[in-house]
């Protein structure tokens, strides 16, 4: 064992080894992975200003490589808050991990997603990425690269502009090496997705093939920006918790307690300290590892505490979804679309919230095949990979029994789930799918289970409706056959009038169920 | 000046029109009423079949059912009995016939009313017969020709185009065929005192060839397996109106036996007509006793056979002690025979020695 053989690694380093975490694994994961991030930031940032974000993405091929992969220029524009000039060398341009003592729902996966895609561009590339940006004051612009092994900017050029239209926010361009082509479908359904979760966002995309693709803006509501809020007791861990202790002002622990964590009132934390063995009057920076690790561990057990607050949470609400859901999949009034939001949960000390849509009807039946597709969301998300590992694939194809709502396997239906939380249980480190926890899992199925049960309603309302269709054009075949033979048969001119006859057997469809279209994968199921 | 048998056969054909008019008629007023049409029969369900003893065949007991076209399942075939009581008006008017098949393949074209098979436009024909109590042929249906009809029987069309003419049915040595203008004919005059039925168009071409129609006085009726509706009303008016004694002679196997008991008690198919069975008529052979005492040729019955026996020792219509007698023997045998089985003993001994010995016993 030599020295030589340990050293420190700068954080760029360490994902510039390991860049898979991140998920650029492959030319064509690479691209998509930086389309995902890139467009994650604007629209965090869009919603950090409080405005309807409008995207505008465009990838061109620069160069094509012999091993069938290109080199792409990547460029996205937002209208977001924009980063002031003097953060954004940092910003961009050094991978950091941000002291975050305080939760919310946010969308980023690592927090970081932009410098990676920087970072994982430079090396393929080796070409400097471009940010300009304005906070509303002079335009910024800045072409750099990051120093990988001491983790720092390598400003090359530093542009300021005037701003006389008063512009706001910021854009990227940067080259990678990629491979479109196979990616092309899961971008396309990605954009899509996320289209359906942010319908207010207005999202333009130009792909290396020239094609634009617009996913356009069904409103101007969004979401109530959530609350930062303390950490719960249940949900912490031992380095955050060493962290707080270093950066905290309290000078003891009971005030510790109350000030860094939330449900957890002076009653709660006297009882909760006695739990620990911990002194009350402790002075929290002089916690040795021992102490730490024993009130992590006892605060887990530790029943006292309020149920998690889940005002840090953001859920879409139910016509925010559906608006989205709606626009996406170009439902018409006719069909089935319902939308269930269900109260916060948590699990392990996390707040968490379950949306659930099903949707149903003729326009699914022209646009997907028959069977039930699934559509999972986290903190407005779309997760594209591995469905069949994740939980929602879990409780839809081993839960829960839809021949109870009428459902047959060749139904067309889209069952979509969103779940949001200051944790998403992923199972991997490429946060890809949900992990069965079962708080999270019978939340699930329980959001599910109450849509379906309108479903039922529906389906067994158009069945019934199609039933008597049927009845009705049978009788509408026949009875002017008999009326045309039996004239015939009898040597008359004048054929009887069947409309009275008609019209008694259509007074058994009730008026307003009229309207509602039979969807024929329905019809065949009790025909 | 036409004559009788003429006249007669125009005065049943008007009436049967008026039957079908009068069909049209009902239905008709019924939807001018504003109500749903339908109309009443005797049922032809299993339950509603029952055997007369008195009548010595199958009858529709008491049970009716209304075909309603309010109902969803019966519109169709409602329909569907209305167009074939006018496509059998348009045939009766036009003096056409047609088989069983064509009226099948006229209601191609006709939308929503066409048969999806030849089973359920049979069906239909069944349906009419059974409203209007009428049977087929009286409407000019008729299935295939496949029976035929040898001997000296001397027959007067009523047929469109050959009314009054006559004919003698020994005028052609491979038989007649038993078609629409047999069955609507005129039996005339016989010197035959006696009607033999075989099952096997084999052993009626051999029985012609050696004269048998002359040598036992019998006329010669082919089958050709089970007897058409037709074939057996010949053998019934044979019977009853010329009163000819009728024999029947069949394959020494269950299926023959019950080509034999459907002439003399007829099926439970028909059990909505009369005048098709022939109580008198007589099974003479192949009898199981038969093949014992002649020593035929034999195959082993079969799985199927022997569960046909069983069924048919059951049967109300096989009560009869020589039925009983020969069921029980094929059973205990194990073996049947065909009609060909007596060529073993030469191609005439059927007639030379068999023939002559089963008529003069029974």
């Amino acid at each position: 064992m030599t020295e030589g053989e340990y050293q420190s690694i700068s954080p760029s380093d360490f994902f510039y080894r390991n860049r898979e975490i991140a998920g650029f694994s492959n030319p064509s994961r690479a691209i998509y992975a930086a389309v995902r991030e890139l467009l994650e930031n604007s629209l965090d940032a869009c919603e950090a200003r409080r405005v309807p974000p409008d995207i505008y993405l465009r990838i061109t091929e620069v160069t094509a490589l012999e091993s069938g992969t290109s080199i792409y220029a990547l460029r996205i524009e937002d209208n977001g808050t924009g980063v002031p000039a003097e953060h954004i060398p940092r910003c961009f341009g050094q991978v950091f991990y941000g002291s975050k003592y305080k939760l919310r729902q946010a969308r980023g996966t690592f927090g970081l997603g932009g410098t990676i895609t920087i970072l994982y561009g430079q090396i393929t590339t080796h070409k400097p990425v471009r940010i300009i940006s304005s906070t509303g004051g002079d335009i910024h612009e800045y072409e750099m690269m990051i120093d990988i092994e001491h983790n720092r900017p390598l400003v090359m050029r530093h542009n300021v502009m005037g701003n006389r239209k008063g512009w706001r926010g910021a854009a990227v361009e940067l080259q990678l090496e990629g491979d479109y082509r196979r990616s092309m479908h899961r971008i396309y359904e990605y954009l899509k997705q996320t289209a359906m979760v942010n319908p207010y966002a207005d999202i333009t995309f130009v792909d290396p093939r020239g094609r634009l693709y617009r996913f356009e803006r069904a409103t101007n509501q969004m979401p109530p920006l959530p609350k930062s809020v303390n950490p719960h007791p249940h949900g912490i861990d031992v380095e955050t918790f060493r962290r707080l202790t270093a950066v905290t002002e309290a000078k003891n622990m009971k005030t510790f307690m109350m000030q860094h964590f939330q449900g957890v009132s002076e009653t709660t934390a006297k009882r909760f300290l006695r739990a620990a063995n911990v002194g009350l009057k402790v002075n929290p920076r002089t916690l040795v590892p021992d102490d730490i690790v024993r009130l992590v561990r006892t605060a887990r057990e530790f029943n006292d505490f309020k149920h998690p607050d889940p005002s840090c949470l953001s859920p879409l609400g139910e016509e925010l979804l559906e608006t989205g859901i709606r626009k996406e999949l170009n439902l018409s009034e006719d069909d089935f679309l319902k939308v269930v939001q269900r109260r916060p949960a948590t699990y392990l000390g996390f707040p968490f919230i379950v949306e659930a849509a099903i949707a149903h009807g003729r326009s699914i039946a022209k646009q997907m095949k028959g069977g039930i597709n699934i559509y999972r969301f986290a903190n407005r998300i779309p997760l594209l990979f591995d469905e069949s590992s994740g939980v929602v694939w879990k409780v839809v194809n081993k839960i829960i029994n839809w021949s109870t709502y009428k459902v047959s396997s060749n139904t067309p239906l889209v069952v979509g789930v969103h779940v949001c939380s200051t944790k998403i249980p992923y199972k991997t480190v490429g946060k890809e799918y949900m992990a069965d926890q079962p708080e999270v899992e019978r939340e699930i199925t329980n959001t599910l289970r109450s849509v379906a049960r309108s479903l039922r309603l529906y389906i067994a309302r158009s069945m019934r409706i199609a039933k008597e269709r049927r009845r009705l054009d049978i009788f509408e075949k026949y009875l002017p056959k008999i009326a045309e033979f039996s004239t015939k048969l009898s040597d008359r001119e004048e054929p009887p009038d069947i409309k009275p006859l008609l019209e008694a057997v259509s007074a058994r469809i009730p008026e307003v169920e009229k309207k509602i279209s039979e969807v024929p994968q329905i019809a065949e199921q009790d025909s | 000046m036409p004559n009788k048998i003429v006249r007669d056969s125009e005065t049943q054909r008007e009436s049967v029109e008026l039957y079908l008019k009068q069909l049209g008629n009902i239905v008709h007023e019924q939807m001018r009423n504003m109500e749903f049409p339908w109309i009443m029969m005797q049922s032809r369900s299993t339950d509603n079949i029952v055997y007369d003893p008195d009548l010595r065949q199958y009858v529709l007991g008491e049970k009716t059912i209304r075909r309603h076209s309010r109902n969803i399942r019966h519109i169709r075939p409602f329909t569907q009995l209305v167009w074939t009581a006018w496509f059998a008006r348009e045939l009766l008017r036009l003096r056409k016939t047609s088989t069983l098949r064509e009226v099948y393949y006229s209601a191609r074209g006709q939308r929503d009313i066409e048969f999806k098979h030849q089973a359920e436009s049979d069906n239909i024909i069944t349906d009419l017969e059974t409203a209007l109590n009428r049977p087929r042929e009286e409407f000019n249906l008729f299935p295939e020709e496949r029976s035929a009809i040898f001997g000296d029987l001397t027959i007067e069309y009523t047929v469109p185009g050959y009314e009054g003419r006559r004919m003698n049915l020994t005028e052609h040595p491979d038989g007649v065929m038993i078609g629409p203008a047999i069955t609507s004919s005129e039996f005339v005059e016989t010197t035959a005192d006696k009607v033999l039925v075989i099952e096997k168009g084999a052993m009626f071409t051999r029985l012609v060839e050696e004269r048998a129609h002359e040598r036992f006085n019998a006329i010669l009726i082919h089958t050709a397996g089970q007897s058409p509706r037709s074939t057996r009303s010949i053998i019934h008016r044979l019977n009853r109106d010329n009163g000819l004694p009728v024999w029947i002679f069949t394959d020494g196997d269950p299926w023959g036996v019950h080509i034999a008991m459907v002439i003399i008690s007829g099926s439970a198919n028909a059990a909505h007509l009369r005048g098709l069975a022939t109580p008198e008529a007589r099974w003479i052979g192949v009898w199981a006793t038969d093949v014992i005492e002649y020593k035929l040729p034999t195959e082993n019955l079969t799985d199927n056979d022997v569960k046909r026996l069983k069924e048919l020792r059951e049967d109300p219509r096989y009560r009869d002690e020589l039925w009983q007698r020969e069921i029980e023997t094929f059973l205990r045998i194990g073996k049947k025979a065909e009609l060909e089985a007596f060529s073993r003993y030469g191609l005439t001994y059927i007639v030379d020695e068999y023939l002559p010995a089963k008529l003069e016993n029974v």
